[in-house]
């Protein structure tokens, strides 16, 4: 067993950087909570009826929701994220391709 | 065992992930994969939106789908997302018990939705015999929501077994990407099932 040198020495800097990270998270925790209350509570209660319109405001609901995860809860946002941007934005591309393709299939 | 010494440093970095050429690569490996993963759920939500109305005369999705259910299954994965980053947060300061602490909590939260998605497998086949050959509606629904809950138990394997393995190591700057790149997967299985709730589940009622 190697020596286990831990300690719980952290920089106070940095520990009040991370603490005031983690209200941040903690903040968009609360939003996307109140999206998914909100998409659940348009579909549960009828409140909008016309289909041509429910469909866009859940799937925007959704996207938001989705982004506050990408770049809070998995820190997209901070620095040093170029390539994971690039490899998410570059899948999001190839899926939206994906999915516009298989559905104009069946329209056909 | 010379590289002891420059795992185990006195001061940990601010960022023990990426602090090691080893903790960079598997960052961006990982993130590579995520990219990939997005391409391979998109096709299966594509084949889903294609063949949901071909339901051959069996359950639609309206019949099926309870919200009630569906709602508590995304509280608990949107909670267990949470409870990671909290484990990442006493990651940084260098707090090993309570990470654990966390994680324990992240994978207890992860077999709960697991165990409401099994139930709720089994409620759709004994209950209205909609099964995975029921209709073509059947086999993209159990493909799409099956996949996601096979990265749930892949999710929950690698982090007990994570867990386990590291339980009396401690924090060091060779398991710290371990973890990190765990967390960032299971913030994407969150990812992906906010797309099926509103697409498959919110998109189904309505119909």
């Amino acid at each position: 067993m190697a020596d286990n040198t831990n300690t719980n020495k952290v920089n106070s800097y940095h520990k009040q950087k991370s603490k005031d990270e983690m209200k941040k998270q903690l903040i968009s925790f609360a939003l996307m909570i109140g999206f998914t209350i909100i998409a659940f509570g348009i579909v549960a209660t009828d409140v909008i009826v016309d289909k041509m319109f429910i469909v866009p405001v859940l799937l925007l609901l959704a996207v938001v929701q989705v982004a506050f995860q990408f770049y809070y809860f998995m820190h997209m946002k901070d620095k040093g994220h170029e390539l994971p941007s690039m490899m998410i934005y570059g899948g999001i591309f190839a899926a939206l391709l994906t999915i516009a393709a298989l559905s104009v299939i069946v329209w056909w | 065992m010379s590289q002891d010494h420059s795992l185990n440093p006195e001061t940990m970095p601010q960022e023990p992930e990426k602090a090691t050429l080893e903790g960079k690569n598997k960052f961006l490996g990982l993130w590579f994969f995520l990219g990939g993963e997005t391409v391979l759920f998109a096709s299966l939500f594509g084949t889903y939106l294609a063949l949901r109305n071909s339901t051959a005369g069996g359950p639609a999705s309206t019949d099926l789908f309870g919200l009630e259910l569906v709602f508590v299954m995304t509280m608990l994965l949107l909670t267990s997302s949470l409870t990671s980053v909290y484990a990442m947060y006493q990651m940084k300061n260098n707090n090993f018990k309570k990470m654990q602490l966390w994680l324990g909590i992240t994978a207890l939260l992860g077999m709960a939705f697991l165990a409401c998605e099994i139930y709720e497998f089994y409620h759709y086949i004994h209950e209205y015999e909609f099964t995975f050959r029921s209709s073509a509606f059947g086999s993209a629904f159990y493909t799409l929501v099956g996949f996601h809950g096979g990265h749930v138990v892949f999710g929950l394997s690698w982090l007990i077994a994570l867990m386990v393995r590291n339980a009396k190591r401690g924090l060091n700057l060779y398991n710290a990407p371990k973890y990190y790149t765990f967390s960032l997967y299971w913030h994407f299985i969150d990812v992906v099932w906010v797309f099926i709730f509103t697409v498959v589940y919110l998109m189904g009622k309505v119909g």
